[in-house]
């Protein structure tokens, strides 16, 4: 059983698993935070960044000032931003059967893997997760084809060149594998080959495996998997919260006695603290607004967006700001507030109920009917003609390189009065906000990550006591900014196993035991004999079929009858086949009820000579000798096959049989 | 010998209050509780003292399962749980769980308020009932203790309808509800997957018909209310507020839309709004082609279709008109049929079964004159139609179903007695599986004979494996392994390894027999001949001649010896062990007929 690690990222994972005959792909995350190395893609003409100053190395060579600009201090990539895929390399992936989705953000990556690499299997993952990752595909595709940028650099990426640039670019890893975005017929493509699968849902993967999403309690339909045969179980946890939000609780008590455990996706942000956040940003989000500021919130179209407009449906009133507008801005806004309703049964149990009312799930449709939420696909269209100020404006990216973020940060970042506050904790929000530096508007960090801490992992970890933990390297060591904080690491025994990128893992399990099925007839067939109180054994000679990886035992077949004398015999036919296995014997033979048996079966003469280790009959008659000892009897005749097999049935009468 | 049992206690050779039990690897089962839309008296209910006549139902049950909320499935529910007695989990799909207690309320209140019944549920203890509900979610197995597991299919006959596998161990039974094996404007096919079950429970609705396409049954049913309306007629749809009321205003709404027709639809009830707000929120329940166009179009959002006012009755002009219920038995529907039935110029369009001793029932039979409350006859001189809009599969449907499942045994529910005996032939002959058709009270058993999982130990199954691909393996080939029995785990594994955790030794039997042979030569030489002339006869064996001069056949060691007296003859010592025993017995006497004269 081996681990094969794609993906460096620990909460964009993408592992392989080999297991009994299956190699099952967990997750497909798409690292893109490669992103922050290019230059914002404005959807409209910005002379700023145009006029950006291209780069040049210390000695001034400028060879590189086309594909390179410099902004405050940072150099950026001035072409198609382009994103960091997992390692394609180190398994041969299109050996991959079946590829198991956890939630939505985790699936980034799937058009590269299923499109590109032979992929022929099969792609595991729930509704929600199918509706809504296509949507944010959908968002990312959209948000780079319509900004179509002719420049797409590489002198850069060259080794020579990359070593001799500033940090960050000089670091970045595996740049040469770097790929552009994807199109919506590989995403289309992609997406074609998901199997729905439910919560608790039973998948027989070839006979061998199974596999069973579990609700995770982190996004709609988000779930973890436990993989596994009828003698080994592994766990696999992506991305889970035990906080109340919009989604289903996470199901602890299915995750118990896992060989193993592969632990992924905790917080990015173990020091902060989600409701506090909350808090944070409604306090921000009203004071920006009455001293007539707008505020701006990066954010993905689907996940947290639920609970920010919830809280402010309740905050609104209470705050004075029910004339203020609210606009959600994303080429899906509308298909993410319509799927949120329709999930019903993905969600947590307040929300369920609701719909037996019958009412929407989620209080934004409200927001929507007064008018306080309005949603728009871009800010070309209806919504210039509706652009009310101060406004609160909810849009993406959150990487702040492309899509209608990219126009209100170059609209708003002049003005003081302004704010953008940063709740998504997929990006570092001061490398974001480079390109635009420098800024007027007020920045205001409240990363809200419902997913697991460091305290609850360690109470879920004793909670479901798995054998062993296998989790990315950057669990098992403090945060680097934070090196004092020990408590920032996961704590088991035995100690966790960590890996890295382009790892391969043996994870430590045997596998001993597999399932078989004995037929009816067999085991009517079967004498069990209690050998030791409690203990029962029966011999078994049975023939063995397997198809499907299903092992079932059938009673041996009849004897052949001798087929008539048609055929010439051959004298191979009589050799018989060595193959055939006999049991094994155990027990030993008391000498003086052997010789009593032996004279019960018509047998004088017999003499018994003590030996060092036991004894000998000697059967005089019949020059046949047997030695007896504890561990053996050994009948030395001549060649007489009737006495022979007399004396062999006797012995075999006090032997057990194995 | 393990066997599964049923019993309709409802369903059985009839449509109405359907209930059956199942017994099943020692887990009793009951599945849908309904009532029965022909009677009013005791029968309308099914007999649940047959289950128990003294104890309590929660000790005799495990669970019950709903399979949609029509009433004739899950009617009797809040008799059942609260008046005579279950606490135990009652599982369905969550649409069935939040339409259910609606429809429930609605029969309750034209029970006690309408007809005045005494000793009926009330709505608390409809509310009481449904807190013993858990909603199960499509394919997700649900574990109802340790052993008994159930999933839900889904079934296509109304929003949220939905079939049951209902597992323990090995043995499996599946219930299918109704079910409807075309996608219609609204709901997908039922499916299942090839899970083999000891026995299929289907219903039988449409035994023996088979549908004429669905595209001609349509077309038909808008030419019929168009030629209405066209000369100034009312048409008059009874439905049931759910379910094909959602098809047929699909329907015509689409058709009024493309034909720019003006005479007025109306919905009756205010449940209508209501009830498509549902549909609204279930949208992953109806068909693909609803759920791909919800954002941009819900389907269930009507523009023609207006809320119906009694007083609209009574108004001139043409209209359609759906009402409840379904099968004119009572309510609205029954009340505007009353005032309609006059006219020759009317119509009404029955778009589903009826069953028997409702007026539906009564006027599609062809009677034209009806009794009706206090003595009062009525003429029916409106044109009367029937339209099969049900969604429940036809003969064709569910043979198609029985394949798909692939059970060993079937058994017929949900149909009249005389339909099903043909159906139950149509199966028998062509899936050569048992059909039965139980009526109520009737206990069908069925003895299986489950299969043993043990666990054997990989060392053995690889060894077998292993063997099993040798080229020569045209003879079946003998596993031989041992199964320790602990408590009630089960392992098979090698003789080794089973005596090595007993703590046992192993017994060595040996045999040493002493062959004769009259060589004069040496005894290298005698053993020298043996080897050539074993290694000839003994192709596939491995002999071999060792250098102290014994000859070896796989494990049996042959040695040549002078004899003590007589100089000419040779004894050759053979020994084997137990183990060898065959073919150490097969050597002596082969070599007993002495060897080949050297040439």
């Amino acid at each position: 059983m081996k681990l094969y690690c794609l993906s460096g990222h620990p909460t964009l994972p993408c592992n392989v698993l080999k297991f009994k005959s299956t190699t099952i792909m967990l997750d497909c995350g798409l690292d893109m935070t490669s992103t922050l190395n290019f230059l914002p893609l404005p959807l409209v003409q910005s002379p700023r960044l145009s006029n950006l100053p291209g780069w040049s190395l210390k000695d001034g060579n400028a060879f590189l000032d086309k594909e390179l600009k410099e902004c405050s201090g940072h150099v950026f990539v001035d072409s198609v931003p382009e994103f960091c895929l997992p390692e394609t390399e180190l398994i041969d992936l299109s050996t991959v059967d079946v590829i198991l989705i956890s939630n939505y953000h985790c699936m980034m990556a799937l058009p590269y893997i299923t499109e590109h690499t032979g992929f022929t299997g099969t792609v595991y993952a729930t509704e929600p997760t199918v509706q809504i990752g296509r949507l944010l595909m959908e968002e990312l595709v959209n948000f780079i084809e319509r900004v179509p940028k002719a420049q797409s650099a590489s002198l850069w990426k060259n080794k020579d060149t990359q070593r001799l640039l500033p940090s960050p670019l000089k670091d970045a890893v595996e740049v040469s594998t770097w790929r552009r975005c994807y199109t919506m017929q590989e995403v289309n493509s992609a997406l074609s080959k998901i199997q729905l699968v439910g919560y608790s849902q039973k998948i027989e993967l070839f006979g061998a495996v199974q596999v069973t999403p579990l609700s995770s309690g982190y996004a709609l339909g988000s779930s973890n998997w436990i993989i596994q045969s009828h003698y080994e179980k592994v766990s696999y946890v992506s991305g889970s919260s035990l906080l109340t939000t919009h989604p289903q609780p996470m199901d602890q008590a299915s995750l118990k006695n896992s060989d193993v455990l592969i632990l992924t996706g905790l917080t990015q942000i173990p020091t902060a603290n989600p409701d506090g956040m909350v808090g944070e940003f409604c306090s921000n989000l009203a004071l920006t607004v009455r001293n007539g500021g707008n505020v701006l919130v990066p954010c993905y179209p689907s996940g947290v967006i639920y609970d920010l407009l919830e809280c402010l449906y309740q905050y609104i009133d209470s705050a004075g700001l029910s004339s203020i507008p609210f606009y959600f801005i994303s080429p899906v806004a509308n298909s993410s507030l319509e799927f949120s309703q329709i999930f019903a049964e993905w969600l947590c149990h307040n929300k369920q109920t609701k719909v037996y009312l019958p009412e929407p799930p989620f209080p934004h449709a409200e927001l929507i009917q007064t008018n306080k939420l309005k949603h728009y696909p871009s800010i070309h269209g209806d919504f210039s003609n509706d652009f009310r100020q101060p406004c609160v404006v909810f849009t993406g990216h959150p990487s702040l390189r492309f899509g209608d973020v990219v126009h209100f940060m170059e609209l708003w970042g002049k003005s003081s009065l302004n704010t953008v506050i940063f709740t998504e904790p997929d990006f570092s929000y001061l490398e974001a906000l480079a390109p635009y530096q420098p800024l007027a508007m007020k920045c205001i960090y409240c990363p809200i990550d419902t997913r697991l801490n460091f305290i609850q992992v360690s109470k879920l970890l004793k909670e479901v006591q798995p054998l062993h933990v296998v989790c990315p390297e950057q669990y098992t060591q403090p945060p680097p900014a934070q090196s004092h904080r020990v408590d920032l690491m996961i704590d088991c025994q035995p100690p966790a196993m960590s890996y890295r990128r382009a790892e391969v893992l043996a994870l430590p399990f045997r596998r001993r035991y597999e399932k078989i099925e004995i037929m009816p007839e067999l085991a009517d067939s079967l004498v069990p004999m209690e050998i030791k109180p409690g203990i029962s054994l029966a011999t078994v000679s049975a023939v063995l079929h397997t198809k499907d990886n299903k092992h079932v035992l059938q009673p041996p077949p009849r004897p052949a009858q001798p087929t008539g004398g048609k055929k010439r015999k051959r004298p191979s036919d009589d050799i018989p086949d060595c193959k055939v296995l006999k049991p094994l014997l155990s027990g030993s033979i008391p000498v003086e009820q052997f010789v009593q048996t032996l004279e019960k079966h018509g047998f004088s003469d017999i003499k018994v000579e003590d030996t060092a280790k036991g004894h000998i009959v000697l059967l005089q008659e019949a020059e046949t000798l047997i030695q007896i000892e504890e561990d053996s009897t050994h009948i030395i005749c001549d060649n007489d096959e009737v006495l022979r097999v007399r004396l062999r049935d006797l012995v075999l009468k006090f032997l057990q049989k194995f | 010998m393990p066997e599964i049992r049923v019993t309709p206690l409802g369903a059985g050779q009839d449509v109405g209050r359907s209930c059956i039990l199942v017994s099943i690897g020692g887990k009793n089962v009951m599945l849908d509780c309904g009532m029965h839309m022909g009677f009013s008296d005791d029968r309308r209910f099914p007999d649940f003292s047959y289950i128990t006549r003294n104890g309590r139902l929660t000790d005799f049950l495990d669970c019950v399962i709903i399979s949609h909320f029509h009433l004739d499935h899950c009617g009797a529910l809040p008799y059942f749980s609260e008046m005579v007695g279950y606490d135990g989990p009652i599982y369905m799909t969550q649409p069935t769980q939040a339409i259910c207690p609606i429809l429930l309320e609605d029969y309750r209140k034209i029970a006690v308020d309408k007809k005045g019944e005494a000793n009926f549920f009330t709505s608390q203890m409809i509310k009481d009932c449904m807190k013993k509900v858990v909603a199960v979610h499509l394919h997700q197995t649900v574990q109802v203790d340790d052993e008994l597991e159930i999933k839900a299919y889904y079934a296509g006959h109304v929003l949220g309808a939905a079939m049951f596998q209902i597992k323990v161990g090995s043995e499996s039974v599946v219930y299918t509800g109704d079910y409807n094996m075309t996608p219609d404007r609204h709901l997908g096919a039922a499916w299942i997957d090839k899970c083999r079950p000891n026995l299929l429970i289907t219903e039988s609705t449409y035994a023996t018909t088979i549908r004429d396409s669905k595209r001609c049954r349509e077309r038909d049913f808008l030419k019929k209310v168009h030629e209405t309306v066209e000369r100034g007629g009312k048409v008059l749809i009874p439905v049931f507020a759910l379910g094909r009321a959602q098809e047929l205003c699909i329907l015509l709404e689409t058709f009024w839309e493309r034909m720019d027709l003006k005479a007025p639809i109306y919905f009756s009830t205010g449940l209508t709004e209501k009830a498509n707000h549902y549909y609204k929120l279930f949208i992953p329940w109806t068909n693909q082609k609803i759920r791909k166009t919800f954002v941009q179009r819900n389907m269930f959002e009507f523009k023609h279709i207006k809320a119906f006012d009694r007083a609209f009755a009574d108004s001139p002009g043409p209209m359609v008109v759906f009402a409840t219920p379904g099968m004119l038995h009572a309510g609205q529907s029954l009340q505007i049929f009353r005032k309609w039935a006059g006219s020759e110029r009317n119509m009404v369009i029955m778009p589903g079964y009826c069953v028997q001793g409702t007026v539906g029932h009564k006027i599609l039979s062809g009677q034209r004159k009806l009794e009706m409350e206090g003595r009062q006859v009525l003429e029916v001189k409106m044109q009367v139609e029937y339209m099969s809009f049900s969604a429940h599969a036809d003969a064709k449907g569910i043979m198609q179903l029985v394949g798909q499942a692939e059970p060993e045994n079937v058994l017929l529910v949900h149909g009249e007695a005389k339909k099903m005996e043909f159906l139950k032939q149509k199966i028998e002959q062509e899936f050569r599986v048992s059909c039965y058709m139980p009526a109520n009270g009737e206990t069908v058993t069925l003895s299986t004979s489950p299969s043993i999982p043990v666990g054997i130990s990989l060392g053995l199954l690889k060894r077998e494996m292993a063997q099993g691909l040798l080229p020569d393996a045209k003879k079946p080939r003998l596993l031989h392994g041992t199964l320790i029995m602990k408590d009630s785990n089960f392992r098979l594994v090698s003789s080794e390894q089973a005596l090595k955790e007993l703590g046992l030794s192993e017994h060595q039997l040996r045999f040493t027999c002493r062959v004769h042979l009259h060589d004069t030569r040496k005894e290298q030489e005698t053993a020298l001949r043996v080897y050539s002339h074993l290694k000839s006869v003994l192709k596939d064996h491995c002999v071999q001649h060792l250098p102290d001069g014994s000859v070896t056949v796989e494990s049996i060691l042959i040695q040549a010896a002078a004899h003590s007296e007589d100089p000419s003859t040779k004894v050759l010592l053979v020994s084997w062990t137990y183990q060898d025993e065959e073919l150490g017995s097969y050597l002596t006497s082969l070599l007993k007929k002495g060897l080949p004269q050297a040439s």
